[in-house]
């Protein structure tokens, strides 16, 4: 079956809380293991914040490290949830529940997700 | 003897229900246009010598599906045509296919071009260069938006459903608008001379009429429909001879359709029996009141104010608020209208302005600035021909 990466897009600006993430915590655990019961679970994980990141590239032939990010926005990925399912809009209802789950008192609009289908797993095809 | 016209129409009526039916079935969509295209092709030889067959839409639904099967055979590609042609082809089961596909077509992870550029291809059989003409977009850019919206459909696997109860009016809601798109654009042009495109009025009620014959039980489905038939009623009205603009007070009402507006009327009457108000029913109960009015002077005014408090009360919008205040006109003057519309901020909507200019030049004030506001705002010639009359008429005794 398809798989969709569902990617939670943060804003730069300073994460809440961890007293704030609590609930927030609390419902992606339900939804995680939700996923996993219903076998539509691949993986999935949350990133620590870009400027944490490293960035290789090859340049005239030599192969570099440089501090990261690669790309500098307004946002970035935050996280993600990768699930196999049968089509889009059941990635969709995933991605929904998603969005729901990061929503929260303090945060009513919570985050927005980036549903976007695999060409291929594995190895390229 | 058949004549090449009759095949056309057939095309025009079924190239949607043997997309449709071929679809799901064979998956690749570029694929099953061909071959549909193909069985049109093979009829217009055919059928002129051999007879129309009993069933058209069965007999260009089976040659197409054998055209698709000889095409991936020499193509080398796998079958993968699951089902027993038949039985499953068989005219009973395709309606249901076709509403599947609209809802693929207006799916929202589409965007709200590719969607109508879609409905109009997949449903209605319009080509490229017909849509792209329709749209004033060069035809490369109107094949790139087609191409990329199948790819879309084909790599995030966009299924062919018809979406759960309980996502079903959110999803109608994207396929209604699509369709009031395509009937809107082709009303009033957004651009170039041409006032109306009949050819994307007549598609988009098609269209309106296939979705209310597969859910006949939606009443803003029922509401869509007669709303644009009664707009449509009244296109032999709205220009006269030179192909000027003519507004609804001073059309010839005898030139509307009595036809489409019983259909229109039979429509607004179930919804109201209904009795569960949308927008596009109370729309469409608005233009009902304009339909049963004799004469210009007959309207029921109060009727049409007491119509858009309800709009607005349901769906908020400053164009029905601007709507309301020209029935407020009417009824309690153009003094309290130009407050209405003075409270508005449309400013980049030529009608705000064109219909300011009309209640200042009744209340005996200036209304040049706001001609000049209104004219700058309309792309469409006609509309702009019609303003500008407006306009120097002001200078003349009314």
């Amino acid at each position: 079956m398809p798989h969709y990466a569902l990617s939670i897009y943060q804003p730069d600006a300073q994460p809440p809380s961890a007293e704030q993430l609590a609930p927030v915590m609390r419902k992606m655990n339900a939804l995680i293991e939700d996923a996993k019961a219903q076998r539509v679970w691949v993986f999935n994980g949350g990133l620590h914040r870009p400027s944490t990141a490293s960035v290789v590239r090859n340049q005239r032939g030599e192969v570099v490290t440089t501090d990261g990010p690669y790309v500098e926005g307004k946002e970035h990925i935050g996280g993600f949830l990768i699930v196999d399912v049968p089509d889009l809009d059941a990635a969709l209802q995933w991605a929904r529940r998603l969005v729901d789950g990061l929503s929260t008192p303090d945060f009513p609009d919570g985050l927005p997700v980036e549903v976007r289908p695999f060409a291929h797993v594995g190895p390229p095809r | 003897m058949i004549a090449a016209d009759q095949i056309e129409r057939v095309f025009r009526a079924e190239y949607g229900r043997a997309v449709a039916a071929l679809i799901r079935r064979i998956g690749d969509i570029d694929l099953v246009e061909e071959s549909v295209q193909d069985a049109f092709a093979i009829a217009l030889e055919r059928w002129p010598v051999a007879g129309v067959p009993p069933s058209p839409a069965g007999w260009i639904i089976t040659t197409a599906r054998n055209r698709a099967i000889d095409r991936l055979r020499r193509a080398a590609l796998p079958l993968v045509i699951d089902d027993d042609p038949h039985v499953e082809l068989e005219e009973g089961v395709v309606p249901n296919e076709r509403l599947r596909l609209i809802f693929t077509c207006c799916h929202p992870a589409l965007a709200p071009d590719a969607q109508v550029a879609l409905t109009l291809r997949l449903l209605g059989g319009l080509t490229t260069a017909e849509i792209a003409h329709a749209f004033f977009v060069p035809e490369a850019t109107m094949a790139q938006r087609l191409v990329r919206a199948k790819a879309k459909i084909r790599d995030a696997h966009i299924p062919y459903r018809v979406p759960a109860a309980d996502d079903l009016a959110p999803r109608l809601r994207t396929v209604l608008a699509v369709l009031y798109l395509i009937f809107n654009e082709g009303y009033i042009a957004s651009g170039g001379g041409e006032l109306s495109r009949a050819d994307l009025c007549v598609e988009a009620i098609r269209l309106g009429r296939l979705v209310h014959e597969l859910l006949s039980d939606e009443p803003e489905v029922m509401g869509l429909l007669a709303l644009m038939l009664l707009l449509e009623s009244r296109r032999g009205a709205r220009t006269n001879g030179q192909g000027e603009l003519v507004p609804l007070g001073e059309q010839d009402r005898a030139q509307w359709d009595r036809d489409l507006i019983a259909e229109g009327h039979a429509l607004v009457r179930r919804c109201l029996a209904r009795d569960e108000p949308g927008p596009y029913q109370i729309q469409a109960a608005i233009n009902a009141v304009h339909a049963d009015a004799a004469t210009a002077a007959d309207t029921a005014w109060p009727q049409i104010v007491a119509l858009y408090d309800q709009l607005l009360a349901i769906a908020p919008s400053p164009i029905a608020a601007l709507n309301r205040a020209v029935a407020v006109a009417e009824v309690a003057g153009p003094e309290a209208a130009l407050a209405i519309v003075d409270a508005l901020a449309v400013d980049d909507y030529y009608l705000f302005h064109a219909i300011r200019a009309d209640l200042l030049l009744r209340l005996g004030r200036d209304a040049d600035a706001a001609y000049a506001a209104a004219i700058a705002r309309t792309e469409n010639a006609r509309e702009r021909a019609y303003l500008e009359r407006r306009q120097r008429r002001r200078s003349s005794p009314r």
